[in-house]
């Protein structure tokens, strides 16, 4: 049953791969503006969670629910839009656009929605700004750090203002001190725009910044909350 | 944390009474465990019967006595060999959640679930301290940091004690 007020709720989802079982009866929820954590070892199905909560996998039996919503029930085209408008995406490797700048990769995703130019890159550099890296907002990807890249990422998640962020390993290839600080602005922004963030993760530290966690494993999901 | 050493390096600037040390230790180390008055007097009768401080001089005012107390070089040699000297690093072998986990299984319980109940409690601990590290200056992030990564190392013990229940199952069942 989804529980009430959730935004996102998945209920026993199965997918397989071939013979390979990733989700078995697993199942989410999330409530606006809350930090769920997803732990679970490698290879148990949390990132399948992930994308099928995200609409970018399709299930191969259950429900996912959006804001009253099935995703089941939409097209390709309707979840494709919805991703722009409404979710977010920061993944373990920044994935910029390596011709572009940062202003202009944090710029892309309003582009995409029809903002024009000057207002996309004026929000974007608002949005470097918060992240503490507008300084870099005219060099390409190839030019910043791994921990700069994962900050202009999570300006570029945050720029449409989503409802839902989605993020998988944000910090997995950064070191203690750079982890600590995406961390910490990628949750104070997301607090103060009520989004709600997917947090799938394998570091308690990271989990740490989330309010509450789910547990997955062999692709069975645990909701820690109601545990004890 | 040794108490006595701790004061003792306190003194190493200089004279103070019992209280402008008590005051000088909660605010640089007793951020969850402020000094009682009755500990730091007794530690002082102690170092002060070792040789290690000296009374300084005494303030007869409408209360009690107050006491001032300075270092003398014994004390400060001792606060130089207690530095110099590396804590003994405790592993922790045979700890309760090994205990438990092992009893679970010897017992076909679900070993598994306390393990999970085991991580949640770890986290809501490190949710605390992850949040007061925010909130906090240098020091309280040092400290918390440092609470962090104990949680964290019992935390990928415990991980890998799940992945590997099936085979402390074997072995302990034998």
């Amino acid at each position: 049953m989804t529980p009430p007020g959730s935004l996102l709720c998945a209920e026993r989802l199965h997918k397989a791969y071939g013979p390979t079982v990733a989700l078995d009866g697993a199942g989410f929820s999330i409530h606006p503006g809350e930090i769920v954590a997803v732990m679970g070892p490698s290879g148990s199905g949390k990132s399948t969670l992930l994308h099928c909560l995200a609409g970018i996998v399709t299930p191969d039996s259950g429900t996912i629910t959006y804001d009253g919503r099935e995703l089941s029930a939409m097209n390709d085209a309707q979840r494709s839009a919805l991703r722009r408008s409404e979710f977010g995406f920061v993944f373990q490797f920044g994935q910029l656009v390596p011709e572009l700048t940062c202003v202009e990769n944090v710029a892309l995703p309003l582009r995409l929605n029809g903002t024009p130019r000057k207002e996309a890159e004026r929000a974007a550099l608002s949005w470097l700004e918060r992240l503490e890296v507008d300084d870099l907002a005219k060099k390409r990807p190839g030019e910043v750090s791994g921990g700069q890249g994962q900050r202009v990422a999570v300006a570029r998640a945050l720029v449409t203002r989503p409802r839902v962020l989605f993020a998988d390993e944000p910090t997995g290839a950064l070191d203690s001190l750079n982890g600590e600080r995406v961390m910490e602005l990628l949750t104070e922004a997301a607090r103060a725009t009520s989004a709600a963030v997917v947090l799938v993760t394998h570091e308690a530290r990271v989990a740490a910044y989330s309010d509450r966690e789910i547990v997955v494993r062999d692709g069975r999901s645990r909701d820690m909350e109601h545990a004890i | 944390m040794s108490i006595g050493h701790t004061l003792l390096g306190l003194l190493e600037s200089g004279p103070r009474h019992g209280y402008d040390l008590k005051r000088a230790f909660d605010e640089k180390f007793g951020h969850d465990r402020p000094l009682h008055y009755g500990q730091v007097y007794s530690t002082m009768s102690r170092l002060l019967k070792n040789g290690l401080v000296e009374v300084d001089g005494i303030e007869a005012g409408g209360g009690p006595e107050r006491k001032r107390y300075a270092i003398t070089d014994a004390g400060i040699t001792d606060v130089e060999q207690w530095l110099a000297t590396p804590e003994k690093p405790e592993p922790y072998l045979q700890s309760t959640l090994y205990t438990k986990v092992v009893l679970a299984l010897l017992t076909r319980r679900d070993a598994a679930e306390i393990l999970d109940t085991q991580r949640s409690e770890h986290l809501r601990s490190m949710r605390i301290l992850t949040d007061r590290k925010r909130k906090g200056d240098l020091a309280d992030q040092l400290i918390c940091d440092h609470a962090l990564f104990h949680l964290e190392a019992d935390l990928r013990w415990l991980e890998l004690t799940a992945a590997r229940l099936d085979k402390l199952r074997e072995a302990v069942t034998r």
